[in-house]
């Protein structure tokens, strides 16, 4: 079970590694997320994983799995969400000062006509 | 006895507590400062005074405190006999400056400003000398750098003034940082950092393997601060301070750091072949280019700086000796040059200030004007020059003496004599050009003496000189010799210091001096003219601004190679060193990578889960150019790791993100709308090969390294919680015990920041338009129905439901999954909901709360519970809890971290809605300015 969701941490990771090496904001964004997906699995991964054995105190039982990890990673979900929404509201105002969506923030340039032509073949 | 418990730290943190004073009463009348600074000078005076007849009765005292155990840090002090005479030097002439500054400043000055920094730099030179842990000793000494920055930058409108400072920071400050990393050594070496300690360890010193490096930074550190060759040239540069500082700082204290280094340390390194040939070697070179070059300054202040870089050298070259005689020497160079040398600084002060310049070639026959300062000044110049019977001239007689007798070689008297020349020749310049000769092109034609009491000090300092060289035994030689016998370690062989020692070589050599040094002076025209053609072009300077060149276009074109080639390129690099950082780790064991620990069974639903979710990665990495696509796909892997949170035992962690993923992903179409629904095909191939190797490489890391960490047992503190949460935090939900109890001033740090993120964002909402789109990706019309009835209709209905279901959570959080981040996700969720169903107009009008507001509330409420507990007497954020019983709901229990969890709720809701709220208010806005005008390129 544990290969799979390393499998599945490692996946997380590579996507997201991927998707933050291009060159527009939004791709970037959801690179963003999957690797906050990856890092919070991660650290949740370090208390070792436990099937039925929430951390939730009942008489009898004295076997709960790690609450540490979890109880951290709680919070990094949330702080993750707030960096989310911090990052594409950042890129809403990048492309209304900038006029792209470009991650170097470039003027207009030869790149940046093509896909203006290619947004508005879209829009068309 | 008080005193002999605080005496030292509180002479030491006199002038620093006089600081704050000062610039706490600079609208206290423009010279308060000057009393405050004077009082103060004197009171650690009359405290150096009390403390005095410990080492006059050969003693020396400790007094110490605990700073920082851990890297062996006390907060101790000592005194002995050399650090009480730089004592009394530093405040003596210290408070004289006091005086002098006071007159000397244009009423148009910062006169708090200059006193703030005299009086930081007074308390910093005091703590060098009287430092007992070599630690505390480092930290004095780079305060001393930096309140000399900031002196010699006083005028900070002065070109010449900034440069200046920087020069002296970069070249002391590199020193100083040379001396810390010796002092480190030395510290480990001997394996404490105590003076008492070290000074008696000189065998392990000089058997370490280390010493070697310990003692070229630590000479390092004493050469760049004491401006001996070849870094002398930053005094010059220096003198772009006010006069004073030039006087205080670099004449009489700041740079005799240096020499009570040498002095302080002598015990430990002296005699062996390194320091005798590189101290008293440096010392040599620097005597004779000071007074060499000395003689041909144009600028007064350019004279006096490299006559006081030759007697620095003077003092190190004797120190360099190591014999007992020569130390008695240097030290008493050290005391000398300090009363001549600061009047000379003065007395260039006055003239600076009365006749407008301190260009030699526009001075002269001053003495008519300003005969009573003319008459100090020659005094102070015949002591400098070494004529008797001033104490100059006992001094130099003795270096003369101990270049004869601790030499082998027949070079040294004879260069000694040479240097000897040009300072008789530089101090005549000093006297017959300025004071003699025809009144030239001064700025003030007519230049008057002083008020008096600007004389008062250098008529101290001139009293002194005559003194001490009529009765040199009488007034000085007790203090002398215990500063001499503290720092040789031993006693003193018996030495009488009188002018008279009979027709011996050293007289010989003062008068050969004194007869050469007026034959230079009056051949001075074909001097000069030979100097200006071949040797002033010659500049120390060069190679400081060859290497400062360096550094900067190095660092330039590192910058350039790191970032100036993009985002793309510095985010490819860093994560490529990540990678190889990990790899790397892997190396530092040679212990089996993978650990004994069991596997859980795999089960035929995890294994299609996992498959599917691989498959899934998989196709955002081909079809992300379809951003409407990747973003669904991204959103289920985020669901995907909600399932694993559920599966693996944490309850809490998979409603959290569950809610979150709601949340994230409306926040992520909303801003989709905005944002081309395309990315651009724009990659060639061979990055795109690159990006796949680096993700690649990028998850295989974190396989192996997430099987490492599954694959080994490990130790946790988990035990502690499980055992508390119950009985400490009154509750059966660990998780959220330790969220809002054990780890709360964690919890309180992160609301703070989603606080933080969600009003940063309304900030760069403001003022945002942005082109809605009509139509979709697949080009089909956006519906003009926003709010349709059955959406409407439903989620009247749900919104008081998922509104009670938020209260549910919350209040079971305690005990079972739930608690305030997840409640707060999930009433965000349900008010966002009946945004998009209703519209803002609707909701604005019925839930009309100010969301920053909210905000603020949150965090208020849960920083007064941890307040209140503090108030109470116990420690920040302790909780406390209580079981009542309620009619029909039953046993209830009500704990304090409760009101704590509903200020994490409150901030959840706030920062939640003002994100997605606001964005959705662009939309409504963009929607009216797209039917008006068609905006956007």
């Amino acid at each position: 079970m544990e290969i799979l969701v390393a499998l599945i941490i490692a996946s997380f990771t590579s996507g997201g590694v991927y998707l933050i090496l291009k060159a527009r904001t939004f791709p970037v964004a959801l690179g963003m997320m999957l690797l906050s997906y990856a890092v919070n699995l991660f650290l949740f991964s370090m208390g070792r994983l436990q099937i039925n054995r929430p951390a939730i105190l009942k008489e009898g039982i004295t076997d709960y799995s790690d609450p540490l990890p979890q109880a951290l990673v709680l919070t990094a979900i949330v702080i993750s969400f707030g960096m989310t929404a911090f990052l594409i509201v950042l890129s809403l105002r990048a492309r209304y000062e900038l006029g792209n969506d470009h991650v170097e923030g470039l003027e207009e340039d030869s790149q940046n006509k093509e896909s203006a032509i290619e947004e508005k073949k879209n829009e068309s | 006895m008080t005193l002999h418990t605080l005496g030292l730290p509180l002479i030491v943190l006199l002038p620093f507590i006089g600081a704050t004073v000062v610039s706490l009463t600079t609208r206290r009348g423009k010279y308060t400062p000057v009393w405050i600074s004077g009082g103060v000078a004197l009171l650690a005076l009359f405290l150096l005074t009390l403390l005095s007849p410990i080492p006059f009765s050969d003693e020396s005292l400790i007094q110490s405190w605990y700073w920082i155990r851990s890297i062996n840090l006390y907060f101790s002090f000592r005194i002995d006999g050399l650090s009480m005479l730089f004592g009394y030097i530093i405040l003596g002439i210290g408070l004289l400056i006091v005086f002098y500054a006071r007159y000397y400043l244009s009423p148009k000055d910062s006169i708090s400003r200059f006193y703030i920094y005299l009086l930081m730099f007074m308390g910093s030179m005091l703590g060098i000398v009287f430092s007992e842990n070599i630690l505390l000793l480092t930290i004095f000494w780079e305060l001393t750098s930096l309140s000399s920055f900031l002196l010699i930058s006083f005028w900070q409108y002065k070109k010449a003034g900034r440069e200046g400072a920087m020069m002296a920071l970069v070249i002391t400050g590199t020193g100083g940082l040379a001396l810390f990393a010796s002092m480190l050594i030395l510290g480990f070496t001997v394996g404490s950092f105590e003076l008492s300690v070290i000074l008696e360890s000189r065998d392990i010193i000089l058997n370490s393997p280390l010493f070697i490096p310990m003692f070229l930074l630590f000479f390092i550190g004493v050469i760049t601060k004491s401006a001996q060759f070849p870094f002398h040239f930053w005094l010059p540069h220096a003198m772009a301070a006010p006069t004073p500082v030039s006087a205080y700082l670099h004449s009489a204290t700041m740079v005799k750091a240096g020499i009570f280094l040498l002095a302080r340390f002598y015990p430990v390194y002296s005699g062996t072949d390194i320091w005798v040939f590189l101290i008293s070697g440096a010392g040599l070179v620097t005597v004779l280019i000071g007074s060499f070059i000395a003689f041909f300054k144009q600028d007064l202040k350019g004279l006096m700086a490299y006559s006081t870089i030759s007697h620095l050298g003077l003092i190190t070259f004797l120190l360099g000796l190591s014999t007992p005689l020569a130390t008695l020497a240097a030290l008493f160079h050290v005391i000398n040059h300090a009363t001549f040398k600061a009047a000379s600084f003065m007395i260039v002060g006055i003239i600076d200030h009365q006749t407008g310049t301190r260009e030699i070639s526009k001075l002269g026959g001053v003495l008519k004007f300003m005969p009573y300062t003319a008459t100090l000044a020659m005094v102070a110049a015949a002591s400098m020059a070494g004529i008797a019977p001033l104490n100059g001239f006992l001094s130099k007689e003795m270096f003369f003496e101990r270049a004869i007798h601790d030499t082998a070689s027949m070079i040294v008297p004879i260069l000694a004599t040479i240097a000897g020349i040009f300072s008789v020749a530089y101090s005549l310049r000093f006297i017959a050009d300025v004071f003699f000769g025809k009144a030239n092109q001064m700025p003030i034609a007519y230049p008057k003496e002083p008020y008096y009491l600007m004389k008062l000090p250098i008529l101290l300092l001139i009293l002194a000189c005559i003194a001490i060289g009529l009765a040199p035994m009488t007034l000085i030689s007790d203090i002398l010799f215990k500063a001499t016998q503290s720092t040789l370690f031993s006693p003193l062989p018996e030495v009488h210091i009188a002018l008279w020692h009979g027709f011996n070589l050293p007289l010989l050599m003062s008068a050969v001096a004194v007869a050469m040094g007026i034959i230079v002076y009056l051949s001075k025209k074909s001097m000069i003219s030979f100097y200006d053609k071949y040797l002033a072009q010659i500049d120390a300077r060069d190679p400081y601004n060859w290497f400062i060149d360096t550094i900067f276009s190095g660092s330039n074109s590192l910058h350039r190679f790191l970032h100036s080639a993009g985002i793309y390129h510095s985010t490819y690099i860093l994560l490529s060193f990540s990678i190889l950082a990990g790899i790397a780790g892997f190396f530092y064991t040679d212990a089996s990578l993978f650990g004994e620990r069991k596997f859980l069974p795999v089960d035929t639903l995890s294994l299609m889960m996992t498959l599917s979710t691989l498959l899934s990665i998989g196709v955002v990495i081909y079809y992300h150019h379809k951003r409407f696509t990747a973003l669904i796909i991204v959103g289920i892997a985020g669901l995907i790791t909600s399932l694993i949170f559920i599966k693996f035992s944490a309850p809490d962690l998979a409603l959290t993100q569950l809610s979150v993923e709601a949340v994230t992903v409306v926040l992520m179409l909303l801003a989709l709308y905005y944002l081309p629904q395309f990315t651009p095909k724009e990659s060639s191939k061979r990055k795109k090969t690159a990006d796949l190797i680096l993700s690649a490489l990028a998850g295989i890391g974190v396989l192996v390294l997430t099987l490492v960490i599954f694959s080994t047992e490990y130790n946790t503190i988990a035990d502690f919680f499980v055992t508390h949460a119950k009985t400490g935090g009154g509750g059966t939900n660990i998780v959220n015990v330790i969220l809002v109890d054990f780890r709360g001033l964690d919890t309180l740090g992160e609301i703070t920041v989603l606080g933080i993120a969600g009003l940063g964002i309304f900030a760069m909402l403001q003022g945002l338009r942005l082109y809605a789109p009509q139509k979709d990706a697949d080009n089909l019309k956006y519906s003009n129905d926003a709010h349709p009835i059955i959406v409407k209709t439903l989620v009247s209905v749900f919104f008081p439901v998922m509104l009670m279901v938020s209260v549910y959570i919350f209040l079971r959080g305690h005990n079972l999954p739930g608690g305030g981040f997840i409640a707060g996700l999930i009433a965000a969720v349900a008010l966002i909901v009946q945004y998009l169903a209703s519209g803002i107009d609707f909701c604005s009008k019925r839930v009309g709360f100010n969301k920053d507001l909210l905000i603020a509330a949150g965090l208020t409420l849960a920083t007064a519970t941890g307040l209140g507990s503090l108030i109470l007497g116990y420690p920040f954020l302790t909780s406390t809890f209580t079981h009542l019983h309620w009619p029909i709901v039953g046993e209830f229990e009500i704990a304090s971290a409760m009101l704590f969890d509903l200020g994490v709720f409150l901030v959840v809701v706030g920062s939640t809605a003002m994100i997605l709220v606001n964005l959705g208010n662009l939309s409504f806005n963009s929607h009216h300015n797209s039917s008006t005008k068609k905006e956007e390129k």
